[in-house]
Order: structure tokens, then C-alpha cells, then sequence
């Protein structure tokens, strides 16, 4: 590289240098091509997704002959091809609390392109007990944030957001512009490639918000939350004592399992499926009391995310046998399953 | 006037990306439960930064006149 600021010493590190990128999707997408092409000797990448018709337009490593594929081994080919010096795993399953610390540890940084909260909280307390900065990127419709949690011991993202108190839609759900994702995914890469190579202003304690519609730039600075304890027994109790049991639409018909709509009242579209009741997440602690703890539950919602936080509810009560349904309402319509045909 | 800057759902719940509102010895919290109930921003897990500085809702920091006001949601789409 010819930068004065990179070097030979500079190349050597991004050689030695280890990332692993957490989902393979449209941040991921922009951000791996120029991680492999820059020269950084071991990639890994982490999803258990598969692609979809839906993601092509902002997950531009993919085309329409890779549907159905995993989207891991057709990246990992693909950067391989970009750079055949380099070392790429592929990590073709999702992120879990069993499994986060242990692969964490083999690497220098940790890059979240993912979109959902629950694995954000994991991958902060993750990178917190492993010791490891992680570069996140994440985007809503025309507007991005950046930030570099866990820096040298700084802030994370907790202390931005404490805790997942809710429902945020992602690209799937929201839509949004493949150059949005692009453009936010490439300063991501950016970041990743400072902390490497040890140079400029880490966005630690800054949370950079870009809107692609007008081109305005924020820069958000916060401080770190003392208060927040993040050690192996929180770990424990988040993230491992309350993985949620899912199951399939089709199982939970089979099993004969009472189902748990915790959409709020009047939200669209209906589903008429066999022994439903619906409580909103928002009233579940108030008659959680009330309800039988022996029964079988399978919770759903809009997009699996209420419905998990739900299914959290009811093991804090000791309900047993209370089960998700991944993806709610959108995966019974993606898996071109009639919702009302259960009558 | 102090300006107040929305991001994300909640620029779209409020309908703008800022206004610009009279502040008369308010603190960032009584702005707060202000633009709360103004327009029901109970679901969104919003944080409040006060000067590009993050602060807490609960915050009795005084916001004056000229001040910048930024309400910031968590984003989850990749």
C-alpha cells in the first residue's frame, strides 16, 4: 500500500490481523470485499441465512443463480476469489450465547452487520467478557449509525442503550436503499481497518448518524456507564439461562399447542389459527398471574421479536413448556403458508 | 428557540426531522415529557442527547434557548 500511514509496517498487521464479521447480509456484504482485498489475513463470517430474493438488491455479493444457497459459503468463495492469499472461515449458523465467547476469543475484532437487537446485546456482552472491540454498523431506511464499542475498555453499547426495551424494524421489514446499507457498511470497513493499523480518531464514546437523504452527518458523544456490570454471571443469566425454545408453525399444529398472539389488539394481518388467544405484550405481566402454567404455549407476533421478549416473560414465571414461533406472522406468509387456512 | 432533532422512528412517528420550540426554564426532562405526551413516543426506546452530548431522560440539566435537543432511537436493520 502506498500511504505513508499504512506502510509496510501497516501491511504486515492487516496480514496478522483477524475479523470476524457477524452477518453476511447487506452491511456484511459491503464491508467483506474490502476487508479480503485490503490484505487481512483471516476473515471469518457468521450467518445461518440463506439467500433470498428479497436481499439481492442490497446484498450485491449474491445474485439470483446463488437462491437457496448458504450465504457464508458463497461469500467465503467469493472473497476467496478476491484474494486468494487470505484466509476466510465460514461460520455457516447463527450466533448464540453457547457459542459466542468461545469464537470471539480467536479473533482481534468483532464487526456486527447484523440486523436484530437480541444479537447486538450478545455480541456487546460477548465482546466484553473476550475483551475484544467491536465495530458496529446498523441502518434505518435513509439513515445509518456507526460506532466503535468496547475500545480499550470505552463504552459499549449499553450505555448508549441499556437494554432491549423494544421492537426496532429492520431492512427486511422497513425497506431501505442498497446504498444506504453500502454506504454504512464502507465506514464500518473503514473503522476496522484504523484499529488495525492503530491510526485516526476511533468513533469510541461517538455514535456517528448519517442520513443519506440530505447528506446531514450527527455525532453523538456519551460517556461510559460505570453502573453497567456486564461479567460472566449476567452473561449467564442473559444470554444462556433464557435461550428461547423455537418451534416450527407446522410442529406447534401437530403438538396441538394453545397459540399466543402478543400483537397489539386491531394489528394486521389476522390469522385464524386453531385455539388462539391474544394477549399483548405490553398487558403479559399484568395477567401472566392468571394463566396456566402447565398448558403449551407457541407465541407469535409480527416479525418473532415481541414474541421472543414474551416467551422471556413467561420462562421468568416458570412456565415450562412455552415455545416461539421464528419469523411470527411474516415467516407463516414467506413459507407461502395461507394464515387462514387453520380454521 | 430551542431546536429539537429526531432520528430514525421517531422522525417518522413525530413526522419531521426537527422543530424548533420556546424553551421557559425547562430542564431536559420536563422537554422530555413534553414531546412524550406531544406525540406518544411511549414504544420507541428513545435516549436524549442535549449539544451532540448524550444525557439522561431524567436529567434536571436546564435547556436553553439556542440549545440542540437530538432524540435517538436504536436502529436494527443490516
Amino acid at each position: 500500500m502506498q500511504l505513508s500511514e499504512v506502510g509496510k509496517s501497516g501491511q504486515q498487521k492487516l496480514t496478522s490481523a483477524k475479523v470476524l464479521v457477524i452477518g453476511a447480509g447487506g452491511l456484511g456484504c459491503a464491508i467483506l470485499p474490502y476487508l479480503a482485498s485490503s490484505g487481512i489475513g483471516n476473515i471469518g463470517i457468521m450467518d445461518g441465512d440463506t439467500i433470498g430474493e428479497s436481499n439481492l438488491h442490497r446484498q450485491i455479493l449474491y445474485s439470483k443463480k446463488n437462491l437457496g444457497q448458504s450465504k457464508v459459503k458463497f461469500a467465503k468463495k467469493h472473497l476467496e476469489h478476491l484474494n486468494s492469499d487470505i484466509k476466510v472461515h465460514a461460520f455457516n449458523h447463527y450466533l448464540s450465547g453457547k457459542n459466542a465467547i468461545k469464537i470471539f476469543n480467536d479473533y482481534d475484532i468483532i464487526v456486527d452487520a447484523t440486523d436484530n437487537l437480541p444479537t447486538r446485546y450478545l455480541i456487546n456482552d460477548a465482546c466484553i467478557i473476550a475483551n475484544k472491540p467491536f465495530v458496529y454498523g446498523s441502518v434505518y431506511k435513509f439513515e445509518g449509525q456507526v460506532a466503535v464499542f468496547n475500545y480499550k475498555n470505552g463504552p459499549t453499547y449499553r450505555c448508549l442503550f441499556e437494554s432491549n426495551e423494544t421492537e426496532v424494524p429492520n431492512c427486511e421489514t422497513s425497506g431501505v436503499l442498497g446504498t444506504t446499507v453500502g454506504l454504512i457498511g464502507m465506514l464500518q470497513a473503514n473503522e476496522t481497518m484504523k484499529l488495525i493499523l492503530e491510526t485516526g480518531d476511533m468513533l469510541s464514546g461517538k455514535l456517528l448518524i448519517y442520513n443519506t437523504l440530505n447528506n446531514s452527518q450527527s455525532c453523538i458523544e456519551f460517556a461510559k456507564n460505570d453502573k453497567i456490570r456486564v461479567d460472566e454471571s449476567f452473561f449467564s443469566a442473559v444470554h444462556l439461562q433464557t435461550e428461547i425454545a423455537e418451534i416450527s408453525l407446522v410442529k406447534a399444529l401437530e403438538n396441538k399447542l394453545v397459540f399466543l398472539d402478543v400483537r397489539e389488539y386491531g394489528e394486521l394481518p389476522k390469522v385464524d389459527l386453531p385455539n388462539t388467544i391474544q394477549l399483548p405484550l405490553s398487558v403479559i405481566e399484568k395477567n401472566i398471574s392468571g394463566m396456566d402454567k402447565d398448558t403449551s404455549y407457541a407465541v407469535f407476533c409480527q416479525s418473532g421479536k415481541r414474541s421472543r421478549q414474551a416467551v422471556k416473560l413467561f420462562k421468568e414465571s416458570e412456565f415450562k413448556n412455552v415455545f416461539n414461533i421464528n419469523g411470527g406472522v411474516k415467516s407463516i406468509k414467506k413459507n407461502n403458508i395461507n394464515e387462514t387456512s387453520f380454521c | 428557540m430551542a431546536t429539537i432533532r429526531y432520528f430514525g422512528i421517531v422522525a417518522e412517528v413525530t413526522q419531521r426531522n426537527e422543530e424548533y420550540i420556546e424553551i421557559e426554564n425547562m430542564n431536559v426532562s420536563e422537554v422530555w415529557n413534553l414531546l412524550y405526551a406531544k406525540y406518544d413516543l411511549s414504544t420507541l426506546n428513545a435516549r436524549v442527547a442535549l449539544n451532540q452530548r448524550l444525557v439522561d431522560l431524567n436529567s434536571s440539566i436546564t435547556v436553553n434557548n439556542n440549545d440542540e435537543l437530538a432524540l435517538l432511537p436504536p436502529f436494527a436493520g443490516g
